[in-house]
Formats: structure tokens, sequence, C-alpha cells
């Protein structure tokens, strides 16, 4: 695979105003695709937390800076920035300051899109609302991510998206049968925000091409996450029937569910799905006289009498190793898989030989293991080209390469406090 | 009718379940024609088909009345309303905006009548196990040769290479293969997976990204190009920080139940009557004051290192979450600007003031089911808004596409349904 070939979205240029992770999630899609993505940033909003002073910090806060240690620039060295931002430029430029504006606004001249996910007031209220910039650049697309949409009575609510996993009903079916509801296990309604978001993007870049018009595009995160939630809100309008959590439980079939295997937080995730797949699973569990039970011949039969089949399922899985069992199992036709945490995603054969994983060096975090393109495309298949970029790495590129500026007027802009060295420090360390 | 975003593009859609049918929603909501090929005679509920369901396998039947009470069967125009083929709910939601043609795609007419409706589309999508369209004749190096510019997305539990290709998957199998299970739960029982095949959904979301992604490469080099979306892999994506992580420094993270990882406070709380998603702002002595815990301002708990310390923080504001509301707690901290959150059931979700105003939630019409609202646009486009129709019944545009377009003849339809081709 050579790096020279044509990327998909060669030529694309995408301004990226966001924080955290809905929208550098969408670009990070972008990015790898070939978009240059150029992330403006500034001291007070990173995007990268503030400056830390040098610290071990414990927990898994401290887990993600390499060997626990935030290093003499903690925000260059934040594994969460780091494997969302690989691909992308960084400059800074302060946007309350007029010539930070004013710079912005030469940006936007000769960008296609633009992203971002503030609060729906504070673009307005830096004068960079989408009338402004589309009298710019009449081409320009423009995204805005925000928790509930750019109108409506919680227009100015504040959330995250944890918040909007909450809102939109997700939350409450988090939950084993006889649980409280609890988070997902990753930044769920940012993830499908940013796909959503990334989808939008290219959907009017596709416009553009035919018709040469940009626009505006208002996602909602709790607008891009009920969608997901279709099986339940469809059952509710259609039966009154309103979701209740099932654990890992299937209201149809069984046995369907995780089971603990040999050695600590060991599990294995097995499905059956028919009569015939029980009689598999029968014959590779050496067909143990409990299973012989009619009351288990069925599927009707099962779902009735789970619990007592879930226990008579641990007892035999508990005994094995996952990985080798759910070989295995799938050796015998059955749906089985070992539940997989970040070490043994790193070691399964399997996604190594598909080359998921990209070896990525970065200058301040070192040699390090990221998950690469989320999909596999024959002609333009997209990698990881370089790293995240340090917190201002950019700015002599981007202002003098790609604006024509001077050295004179990138020193004055420093001078300002237009650009900056480094973001603020956090207060209460 | 007015453009849609992606007004001109043609999809053949083949693929069943959620993954497929939710990209090829996304495409056909925004103005793709996606012409979804269906068995001709809707087979009932197989329990062994590990490619999930087609038409009415799915639980969701209606019930009761139907929502507008407009839904009377009777006055409908169409004779097979009793047909659960045409009235599965979670059917109905996820082929939104799409044609039906029946064409049984194990019979080698049926074939040659796909490969010439390849010749005419732009982009074809699948989801059956990998090699399935190889066996058909119908893979990408067949489909190209037909159409050299074909965009052909193949979505798979583990993709169409590799030691595991061609093991069984369903979404409980990728979200514990791809890492997300293990992440979810709490940390002292055993790994908990996201509800409603939430691993399904993010494949479609993928593969639509991806396609567009080709789409925009083909307009500008009229090449197309084959993706390979595996769902294991597109759930190993979204874990955030994780892997890099374990790079970092070694650790595999382990769940936490209703909290953040490092944030704090930032988790589920009970509130007097359900639940509520509580996180302070980065205005910790404003927090202190609205929960009324002067405490946490002491230096230890005041740091961003609090995390450490989550069990105490969480205890010292039980108190005043439990004893309210959890209306009152998402009115009191968004004036407060806290991001605070109710937890909703979806039954809740028609009288949020929010979905209300903002007219989310869309009422569409179904000869046999009326008038239901569905999940509306994900986003919102200024100058290609969404444009969501009712799903089509079972092969209800085989007139449109064989006559119109293939320009068969009523004599060859007639043959080709007397030997249930279509």
């Amino acid at each position: 695979m050579s790096s020279k070939r044509r990327q998909a979205l060669a030529g694309v240029r995408v301004i990226d105003l966001s924080q955290v992770f809905a929208g550098p999630y969408a670009t990070k899609l972008l990015a790898d695709m070939g978009a240059e993505v150029i992330r403006i940033e500034c001291a007070a909003r990173s995007g990268r937390g503030g400056a830390l002073p040098r610290l071990r910090p414990g927990g898994d806060f401290g887990a993600a800076f390499p060997d626990g240690d935030t290093g003499e620039r903690s925000y260059n060295r934040f594994a969460y920035y780091n494997e969302v931002n690989r691909n992308k430029y960084a400059i800074t430029i302060d946007l309350s300051k007029p010539h930070g504006i004013e710079v912005f606004k030469r940006l936007v001249k000769i960008s296609d899109v633009i992203v971002e996910n503030f609060s729906p007031r504070v673009m307005p209220n830096f004068g960079l609302s989408y009338e402004v910039l589309k009298d710019i650049n009449p081409k320009i697309i423009m995204i805005s991510i925000s928790a509930y949409g750019q109108d409506g009575p919680y227009r100015d609510c504040v959330s995250y998206g944890e918040g909007i996993e909450a809102m939109s009903g997700l939350s409450k079916l988090i939950a084993y049968p006889d649980g409280a509801p609890l988070k997902p296990g990753t930044a769920y309604a940012d993830a499908t925000a940013g796909l959503h978001a990334a989808f939008a993007i290219m959907a009017a870049l596709r416009y553009r091409r035919v018709k040469g018009v940009g626009q505006y595009i208002d996602l909602s995160m709790r607008e891009a996450l009920t969608p997901l939630l279709g099986e339940a809100i469809m059952d509710c309008r259609m039966n009154h029937r309103p979701a209740k959590p099932m654990g890992n439980r299937h209201p149809k079939i069984a046995p369907h569910g995780c089971y603990p295997a040999k050695g600590n937080d060991k599990w294995i995730a097995i499905a059956v799905e028919s009569d015939g797949e029980w009689r598999a699973l029968c014959k590779a569990m050496d067909n143990p006289a409990w299973s012989r039970d009619s009351r288990f011949a069925t599927n009707n039969g099962r779902l009735a009498h789970r619990d007592e089949l879930d226990e008579l399922i641990s007892r035999w899985t508990c005994g094995c190793d996952n990985i080798e069992l759910a070989e295995m199992l799938q050796s015998h036709g059955i749906k089985a898989g070992a539940v997989l945490n970040a070490a043994d995603l790193v070691n399964d054969p399997h996604l190594r030989e598909r080359g998921f994983f990209e070896m990525v060096e970065h200058p301040e975090a070192g040699v390090h293991i990221m998950p690469g393109v989320s999909w596999k495309m024959s002609r333009t298949p997209g990698r990881v080209e370089r790293p995240a970029p340090c917190f201002g790495q950019h700015n002599r590129h981007v202002f003098g390469r790609l604006l024509g500026m001077s050295d004179k007027e990138i020193e004055e802009m420093a001078r300002e406090g237009v650009t900056a060295e480094a973001p603020l420090p956090y207060t209460d360390v | 009718m007015a453009d849609g975003a992606l007004t001109g593009l043609t999809v053949l859609d083949l693929s069943k379940n959620i993954s497929g049918p939710y990209c090829t929603k996304l495409l056909a909501d925004y103005g793709a024609t996606v012409i979804k090929i269906e068995k001709p005679v809707s087979p009932p509920f197989a329990k062994g088909d590990s490619e999930g369901f087609c038409r009415g396998e799915s639980r969701i039947r209606p019930g009761g009345c139907s929502e507008s009470g407009s839904g009377d069967h009777k006055d409908r125009p169409y004779g097979d309303t009793v047909n659960p083929a045409n009235i599965d709910g979670l059917f109905l939601f996820l082929n939104t905006s799409k044609k039906s043609i029946t064409l049984d795609i194990d019979n080698r007419d049926a074939r040659n009548i796909f490969k010439r409706l390849a010749k005419q589309a732009d982009i074809v999508v699948e989801n059956s196990k990998p090699g399935t369209m190889k066996k058909l004749g119908l893979d990408y190096a067949a489909l190209r040769k037909i159409k050299p510019d074909v965009i052909m997305a193949s979505i798979s539990y583990f993709g169409q290479t590799g030691p595991c290709r061609d093991w069984n998957g369903c979404d409980i199998i990728a979200q514990a293969m791809g890492g997300l299970m293990h992440l979810t739960g709490e940390p002292e029982r055993g790994p908990l997976k996201l509800p409603l095949s939430q691993a399904e959904y993010q494949a479609g979301l993928n593969a639509a990204v991806a396609i567009l992604c080709a789409v925009y490469h083909r307009d500008a080099t009229g090449e197309g190009q084959y993706i390979d979306v595996s769902v294991q892999e597109v759930v190993a994506s979204i874990l955030e920080g994780a892997i890099s992580t374990y790079s970092y420094s070694g650790t595999a993270l382990h769940r936490t139940g209703a909290r953040h990882r490092y944030k704090c406070p930032a988790a589920i709380m009970k509130a007097k009557d359900g639940y509520v998603h509580m996180e302070s702002s980065a205005y910790w002595e404003q927090f202190a004051t609205m929960v009324e815990a002067p405490q946490l301002t002491q230096p230890r708990l005041a740091s961003i290192l609090r995390y450490q310390y989550a069990d105490e923080v969480e205890s010292a504001i039980k108190p005043w979450f439990e004893k309210r509301t959890a209306d009152e707690i998402f009115d009191t901290g968004q004036r407060w600007r806290m991001p605070v959150a109710k937890v909703m059931g979806v039954d809740e979700l028609d009288g949020d003031p929010q979905y209300k105003a903002r007219k989310y939630f869309r009422e569409i019409d179904h000869p046999a089911t009326g008038r239901r609202r569905y999940p509306g646009a994900p986003f919102r486009m200024s100058e290609t808004p969404a444009a969501i129709n009712r799903a089509p019944l079972l092969g209800e545009h085989n007139d449109e596409i064989y006559i119109d377009t293939l320009k068969l003849s009523r004599d060859e339809m007639a043959q080709l349904r007397e030997r249930n081709v279509i």
C-alpha cells in the first residue's frame, strides 16, 4: 500500500474548533480518509485540558499518560487526545481578540468545512455565526454539534455526552435486570454524534459538488442518539410497552449472556438462536445429564427456565479458558466470543492479522499502538500518517504557508496573545 | 419534490437485520434512491437464521390502536394488511424512504436481473456472511466487471479476512470481542452489553460514512472501490482512549458502573423519584453551594484529583439529590449551569418539551399500521433537510423498477413471478 496514492478526501480542508470527543471523533474519521483537518485551540480552551504541574496522578486518569507521568507538557501527552486527534494539524487562535477573529476569517476563506461543538450561544457571540461566515465563503459547510440543538427551550442547557445518554432513554436500559441505570463503558453519545456528523459533512460535500452550494448543519447529540433506540421507541409507540433493562439477555432467545470463565475477571459471551444451536452446544459440553432435561429442548422452554439454565452453563464455563472455549464453541457453529479487554484486543491474532492497529510515534509521548482506520477501503485505505499535533505545533505552517503571513505578523500575534505557547494551567490541582 | 443531499445516488440494498438497513436508511432519508431487495415470500421466523430478522421477525407488532386513530386497516387500499411482513415496527423504522422489490437472489435468473440493476447502481450494500456473495457470483470482482466504478460495502461481524472471518457473530458477540462489554457494568459484577443491538447500529453508521467517502473519491477520480466493515472493529474504534491508555501505561481499563473514570463527581445518582446524571462544572465552589455541602471546598476535595475520594464526595452530595425529584434537580442544576440530566425512559420522550419544540418525532402514515411517531432526523441540513417517508410494502416497487426502469414486459414479469423469482 503506497502512502502516495491519492486519498479519498484529498483536497478537503476542515477547520476544527471542537472539543473533547464528539467533534474530534467526526474530524478523526475525515482526517483518516485524507482530509486536512486544522484544529483551532487557545490557551483558555485547549480541548486537551489545562496544563498540569508534573504529576504521577494515579488511577485511570494517571494511566492515560505515558508510564503514568504527566511530563513537562501534560497537554501533549494525554492518551485520549492523542488517539482521536491523530492525522490532524493544530494551531492556536484566541477568538476573543479582534485580530484572532480576523485571522480565523482568512482561514475560513480557504477552507471547505467548519466543525464546532460550543454551546449554541458561543459562535454568534464571537460574531462567527454561519450567516457571517457564508458571506466570507459562500460554499462553506458548517456543522454545529450541541447537546440539544440550536433552538428550543433546552438550547442553552449544559450537558456532556453522559447527560445525553440519560436524556435519550439509553442509560435507563443499561442495567442488570435487577439493577440501577449505568453509564456505557465509553463516550457513546459522543461517538454516535461524531459518526452522524461525519456522515452529514460528507452528504453536504456531495451536494456541494453537484449544486455548488454550501450549507449549515445543526446536529443535536440527543437527536443523533435517539434513532439508535428506535426499536424500543417503536415498541413503545405501537404497543405501549416501555422497554425494561434486560442485562445481557435477549427478549426472544436463550441462552444469551455473559458467563464466567477461568481466571480473574474473565468472561465469555454465548448466544444460542435455535434448537439446532442448542443441540450443538450440548454436544460441545459433552452432553451432561442436565442438558437432556426436556424443559431445555425448545427455545420457549429455555426462555422460561433461563435463570436455571444460565446457572448450569456458568458452572461449566467457569472452569474453562475463555479464548480457548470461544474457539471450541465456534468450531461447533455456536456464536461465542471472549469478552476482551484492551490488553486482549491488542494481542488478538485476528485483529492483528487484519492490520487493525497502527504504531504511531509521537514526539512527546513516544511510540504507541492505537486503533487504525475504522473500516477497510480497497482503493483509498487511509492510514495514520502522523501523530496528534502538539499544542500550537502548526502555527507557522498554517499562518505562514497557507495564509501567507509574514514572520513579523506571526510574531505580532504571539505578542498580542492571539496565539499561545501553552494552555492555561489547571487552577485547582 | 426538493432535492436531498444524496439525490441522484442509487443504492442496491441486499442487507438484512440492523446494520445494513440503518446504513441505507441514512442514505435514503437524505435523498438517495435505495432499492431494497427482498425474498419474494417472507419466511416465517427462522430461529436458526444467523442473518437475523427480515420482515415480521422482530417482536414489535402493533398491539393497540394507532396513535392518531386513523389507522383503520379496512379503509386502506392494500389487501395484505394482515401480513406481518408489513407491520413490523423495527422494520418500518429501519426502512423508511426505501423502495422494495422482491427478487430471490438464490435463483440464477434473479442474479441476472440483479446484475442488470447493478449496471445502473452507484452503490451495493450487503451484510451476508463472508463468502456468500462470491458463491452467488455477485462479489465485488464480479460486480465491477459489470459496473467498473461501483462502490460495494460489505458489513460482517469479523470482516472479510483474518482467522475469525468465518466465525458466527451477533450483537452481543461483537460487543464482547470489540472491547466495549468489558468496560460496561459494575466493577464488582460481570460485563454488561449495551441494549438494543448497538454494535449493529455502529456498523451501519461507519459503513454509511465510508460509502460517502468512497463516493467523494469516485466523483473526483471515476474510481469505485470495495469497503469491508467489521462490526468488531467499529466497536473497538469507539473505546475513547482505552487502547492508547493500555499502550501508554500498561493499564487495561476496568468497568466503572455509574461513574465517570476520573471526573468527579460525575455519576448517575438516585433522586427522590428516579435517577439523574449529575456532574459538577468547573465552578467547584458554586457546586458545593448548590448541593449544600460546604465541606467539599476543603483543598483535598477542591482538586481535580478528587476522583480518588469519589465515595466521600458522592456521600456528601447524596442527601441533596435524594430529597429532590429529577425534574427539580434538572431545573435547579441548569439554573446553576451545571451539566445535570434526567435518566428518562423511552416512554417519557414524547412529553419532552425540547423534542416537541424542535418537532423531532415524525408522524408517518403507513397503510398497514396507520400513523405512528418515528424517531426523526439525526441532524438538520439547511439546504437539504431529511425527507423521511414510510417504509415500503413487500414488493411495492416491483412494477416501477422492473417495468419502468429495467423495461421488462408484463409477460416476462408474470413468468418470473410464477417461478417465484420475484
